[in-house]
Parts: C-alpha cells; structure tokens; sequence
C-alpha cells in the first residue's frame, strides 16, 4: 500500500509542475515569436524574487489576493459561483472607509471597527444573492454580476455624495482615516526598508480558519457535502437553502476584507483610484489553487510575484508588461488542463490497480482492499 | 514563497538551458548613456500608448522629445487593479535607473508621486492633471479642460439646427465634468435655449467607458435619435464609437485631446466639427524641454487658453466660417471677461 501512496503524492505535485513548466515552455515561446530577448526576461523575473523589496512586494500584494480567493472559494466548496467578490469588496471597503474616516477611537477598536464594518457589509451585499437563489431560483451567477455593476454605480454615487478633495482637484476620494485607524506595515523581510500590509496577519488568520471551518467542523461537512451532491445532502439530512445563504454570507464577509490592507495600510482613502478588480483575480487564484488553503496561497504568491516582476520587466528589461499577462492566463490554463489530465491518469491508474488485486485476490481473498 | 520560487528557478534554468543562452547578461543597465543625453522616463496610466486619449498624446510628446533632441526614453504602463506600491514602484525604479526627468501622466500617479519624489530629490518629476502633490522637484502640468470646452461648445451652439446637443463623457469622475461644464456653458453662452443630453459611459475606479467604442455608439446613436444634431465627447477611445454614429445618423460629432479629424476612419471624418485640444503633448515636450535647458520650475504650469495648452482645431475646415467668433470668445475667456465653470 505504501508504494500506491507514493504514486498519488507524485501525481498530486505533478498538475502544479507540470502547468508551470508549460507555463514558462509556451511563454518562451511567445517571446521568440515577438522577438524578445528570452534570457533577459527570465532572468528580471528571477531577479525579483532574490530582491528583497520585490519579495515585500509581493508579500503584501498576495495578503490581498488571498483574501479575494479563499472568498471565492468557500462560495466554490460548496458548488456556488460568487462572481460578486469584487463588487463586495469595493462597497465594503468603501463604507469601511467612510465609516473609519468619520469616528476617533483607541487604534485597535478603530482597526476592529474597520474590519467589522467591511466584513459585515460584505456579507450583507452577498446574501442578496443568496437570498435571491433560495427565494426565487435565480442563480447566483447572474445577480452576483448585476450586483457588481449596482456596486459600481452605488459606490460612485455615494463618493460624489460624500467627497473629500484632499487628493487635488481631479481626484476625490473619502475623508482620510486617521493614525488610529491605520495598521502600520511588518518589517518581515530583512534587507529593505518596504514593510509588508499588517494585515497580512489577518490573512493568515482567515486562511487557518478557511482550513478548520471547511475540514474540520460539521457545517464544513454539510458545506463539501452540498457542493458534492445536492440531493445526497437533502438526502443526509442538510438543510441546502440554509446552506446556500450561510455559504454567500460568509464568502461575501471574506470578500468584504479584501480592500483592507490596502485602505489601512496604504492608500487610508477609498479614492476613484482604488484597485478594481481584484475580485476576479480571487476567481483565477482559486482556481490556481484548487480551493485548498495552502494551495490558495501558493497560487496568490506566485500570482503577486508576477505582478511585482512587471515593473522591472517593462523597465529593465524593455519587455512589455501584457507578457506577465499571458504568463498569468497560460498558468491558469495550464493548471485546469494538467489537473484534469492528472485525474484521468490517476482513475485509470485505480482501476488498473483494482483490476491487478482483484486478479490477484482470485487466488489470495484475504488481499483484497476493503 | 521559497518553494514557488526556488520551483520557477529550476524551471527557468530548465528553459534558459533548452533554449540555449545563459542568463548573465543583465540588461546592460542603461546608465553607461553619455552625460549629454537626458534620460526621459515616462509612467502611464490604465492603457498606455494606444489609448487614443491622453496617453497617446503624452507619447506623442515624448515622440518629439526623442525626434528633436535624441533623448533616451522608457516607458511604462500601470496595470489593472494594481496597488499604489505598484505605482510607487514604478516610479521609483525609473529614478534608481537613472531616469531625470521622469513624467507621470494622470492624477492616479498622485499619491505615490508624493511619496516618491522626496526620496530623490535630486531627480526632476513632472505629473499631467494633477496638482495635489506640492514639491520642490515636481513639476505640476495642468490643463483648463473647461476653456477649450467652452469654446466648441460655441461652435456646437453656432451650427446646430435643433438647439439640441449631446455630451458623453467616459468616466463620471470630476476631470471630465470639467470638460461637460465648459461645453454646456459655451453653449449657452450662444443660445441660452441650447440644450445639452448628458450621458456618462461608466462609473469609477475601473472606468472601462474610456475604451468602450460600442458602449460611445449607442450612447451616441441613442443622442442622435432623440434629436440632438452635434455630440461631442470626452471619452477616450470610445470616441470613434461616437463618430461612426454621427457618420451613420448624418449628424456631426466633436473629438477631444488630439485633432481627432486627423486620426480618425477616413469614412467618417466628414463627420467632425472639430476637436477640443488638451495638448498634453505640449505640455510633455515643454517639460522635456525646460530640464533640457536648465530652467526647471517646480509647481503649476497651467496650460490653458492664454498658454494654448487648450483650443479647437478647424482640419476639414467646418468651422472656418466662424473661427472670427470663437476667437473673439477666446479673447474674451483670456481677459477674464467671461468665467468659465468647471464643475457641472
């Protein structure tokens, strides 16, 4: 038995290396076929990851996209789409902005208040959604895209309504939040001044419950059980809508802390320029990842490090930075692709193996796996 | 972060090895540049060159910058959703790379802007709409987007049939309502019956109605329809959705920032006016050409009608028979005879 384990732990490490290295095959390629310099582009790119400015960098990008994909994939465990992450987290962020900005507290009540506001709200847009499919059957495909165009048009309705003009005449943005209000950043990484989002902790801190709530607990269980099979969970007792709204609320509660280390450690402003987005890059980090915590956040970082490697690539390297956007796409392509050859490689392999001890057990009964 | 990385390590070696050529050669660090070349550096934002809109016109800048003095150049493009330590990044890497003067075109560079150039106070910067960030070695280069505006507001006014015009602007961010404040005041101004059909593409942060041609069509088509004859834009690219509309519906339509009668399809260049010029490519060159000489002034240059940083273009000629009063108004804003709102 010992041996077959060894096989599925090589095929489970395959699907990542084997996408990467097409990943980087097809995007040489590409190089070649625009005629830019292959060995000048890679070595930029691994240069960023001996930099320790660049490692910072990507640090704090990929507290950020954590967030937006373990969102994404609590909605995914349990068979929901939650396209909605980026209209939750820009209205949360905002109200959180808006609400931090206005009130003076002791710093980690006023922190705590941030965080509370932006989950809250984040759950509050979500479980429209939710509320709408249990309801009224309407898929949460459909009114979690509505939904972010509302939040778009709400979000810029409200900011002209509650304007602040303190970043110049062209730009506005909401009142500032005070020093309280601020997390500062962690010096994580040796070597350079750039400090990392303190919120990374709170990163952290979702991933391990991410972990425990879906594996560990009974309404994690009722979560896989009703992404796996609908019917079977009826079947085994679970409660689908109720379900459905929990699985919205607390994806739309995750999503809302996506904009935060970045309004309180960063930007302490939910400006016109504030990051769009990032709610469908969570879609393409879960995917990266499989929904599996650790996965998740190998997949952000390696997501954030491309990112961080755009500017140097431009700049040092004069390669356009759309390059580390193929990058991005073949990985993703690469990965559903090679999981899904995995998978098939790993069934045949069972039923070959299954095949091999049931002609075996023909002659020695007591062999037969249970 | 050790394993993503140390697993991109091995597969880059992998390819780099397959592929024949080793990795030493650093990109050669453009700083061995002789002392006489300046080194421009120039930061886009969302789109970059090709936007039809104001990035192209900072290039354009750069362009002449490069044709007439031979200035060594690089550019750089923001990238969606990013954060401002990408910004900050950017620019930061310019001036480590020995980059002066380096532009940042778009007040989206403002914060990280004023972060970045005290911490080279040595190199000059310069920044397009913005005059937020207040320091010594940064250049503030602005534009009176509502004079310009005002002025071809006029010359909707002066040759519409119907009274009725249209307005689409990108992005419901204050800079453009600058650009629908002066166009329906300009139009007033000549007949206070005129009346001005308001439309905005997208909302922010993402403002994706900057390059939506679709979107600026039916918009237009939708103008056209309800009788507006004259619809000018402050779109971007969605623009050349606009002008196919006026083209299809025979009514006329109005370019921004650059000569859009020069740029435009061939086809439906009969259907433009004029256009609203905001010539951030002066403004570029300008700059380039202040560090050049030796007299870089920090603060607001202010490129408005007086400076002509803003004005209308008459190719195709539609406009040459009332070019006599429009100069007149345009005399009149430079006077401070007539006040200019900038906000709708």
């Amino acid at each position: 038995m010992r041996r077959v384990d060894v096989g599925r732990l090589g095929l489970t490490l395959a699907a990542p290396v084997l996408a990467v290295l097409v990943a980087v095959g097809l995007t040489t390629l590409v190089l070649l076929a625009v005629g830019d310099p292959v060995s000048t582009t890679w070595g930029t790119i691994l240069d960023a990851g001996a930099d320790p400015r660049s490692v910072a960098l990507t640090l704090s990008s990929a507290t950020t996209y954590y967030l937006s994909a373990v969102a994404v994939a609590i909605g995914f465990r349990m068979g929901l789409f939650n396209i909605g992450v980026d209209g939750q987290y820009r209205l949360a962020a905002f109200v959180a902005a808006l609400v931090a900005g206005s009130v003076s507290l002791p710093a980690p009540l006023h922190v705590g208040l941030a965080i509370v506001v932006a989950a809250l709200v984040g759950a509050m847009w979500a479980s429209i959604a939710g509320l709408l499919k249990v309801t009224r059957g309407v898929s949460e495909v459909i009114s979690t895209i509505m939904l972010n165009a509302i939040a778009t048009s709400l979000v810029a309705f409200l900011l002209r309504e509650f304007r602040s003009p303190v970043l110049g005449a062209n730009n506005i943005g909401t009142e500032p939040i005070p020093a309280s209000g601020r997390v500062p950043g962690l010096p994580l990484v040796p070597g350079t001044p750039e400090r990392v989002y303190g919120l990374v902790v709170l990163a952290v801190a979702v991933g391990i419950g991410y972990a425990v709530l879906v594996d560990r607990t009974r309404f994690g269980f009722d979560l896989r059980a009703a992404g796996g099979s609908q019917s079977a969970a009826v079947a085994s007792g679970v409660d689908v809508r109720r379900m459905v709204v929990s699985a919205m609320l607390l994806s739309g509660g995750v999503a809302g802390l996506v904009g935060l280390p970045e309004l309180l450690g960063a930007s302490y402003t939910y400006s016109q320029t504030f990051p769009a987005g990032l709610g469908f890059t969570g879609i393409a980090i879960a995917l990266l990842g499989r929904n599996h915590p650790v996965g998740i956040a190998l997949g952000a970082l390696l997501w954030a490090y491309l990112d961080v490697s755009a500017n140097p690539l431009q700049i040092l390297a004069g390669v356009s930075s759309e390059i580390v956007e193929i990058m991005k796409g073949i990985t993703v392509l690469a990965v559903v692709v090679a999981y899904e050859v995995v998978r098939r490689h790993r069934l045949a392999r069972e039923q070959r193996q299954v095949a091999r001890e049931l002609t075996a057990g023909a002659r020695t009964p007591e062999q037969v796996p249970a | 972060m050790p394993r993503v990385t140390s697993i991109a390590t091995a597969l880059a070696a992998a390819v780099l090895a397959v592929a024949g050529c080793a990795s030493e050669s650093e990109p050669a660090s453009t700083a061995t540049g002789s002392e006489e070349t300046l080194k421009v550096g120039l930061a886009y934002d969302i789109g970059g060159r090709g936007d039809q809109s104001f990035n192209d016109s900072a290039a354009a800048g750069l362009d002449r910058a490069k044709a007439e003095y031979g200035v060594e150049t690089n550019e750089s493009v923001a990238s969606e959703g990013e954060p401002e330590s990408a910004k900050e990044e950017r620019l930061r890497l310019l001036a480590q790379n020995g980059f002066d003067p380096i532009i940042a075109v778009g007040f989206a560079y403002g914060p990280s802007l004023a972060q970045v150039a005290p911490e080279f106070p040595d190199v000059r910067f310069a920044i397009v709409d913005d005059a937020s960030v207040m320091e010594d070695n940064v250049a503030n280069l602005i534009f009176a987007e509502e004079e310009g505006s005002f002025l071809v507001g006029a010359a909707a006014a002066l040759k519409s049939q119907s009274g009725q015009l249209g307005f689409i602007g990108g992005c419901t961010v204050p800079l453009i309502g600058k650009f629908e404040a002066g166009y329906a005041a300009g139009a007033k101004h000549i007949n206070p019956d005129a009346e001005v059909d308001v439309r905005y593409l997208s909302d922010p942060p993402a403002c994706p109605g900057f390059s939506d041609p679709a979107a600026g069509n039916t918009a237009a088509t939708g103008m056209y329809e309800s009788g507006a004859d004259i619809v000018y834009h402050a779109a971007g690219g969605s623009g050349s959705g606009l002008f196919e509309a006026a083209d299809a519906a025979g009514g006329l339509a109005i370019g921004v920032d650059s000569d859009q009668y020069l740029t435009a399809d061939e086809a439906v260049r009969d259907a433009i006016l004029t256009s609203m010029l905001k010539r951030v490519d002066v403004a570029v060159f300008d700059f380039i050409t202040s560090v050049r000489d030796g007299d870089f002034t920090a603060g607001e240059v202010v490129y408005d009608l007086e400076a002509g940083g803003v004005g209308y273009s008459t190719s195709g000629g539609q406009v040459d028979d009332i070019t006599d009063q429009l100069d007149e108004i345009a005399q009149k804003i430079i006077d401070g005879e007539i006040k200019v709102p900038t906000e709708p």
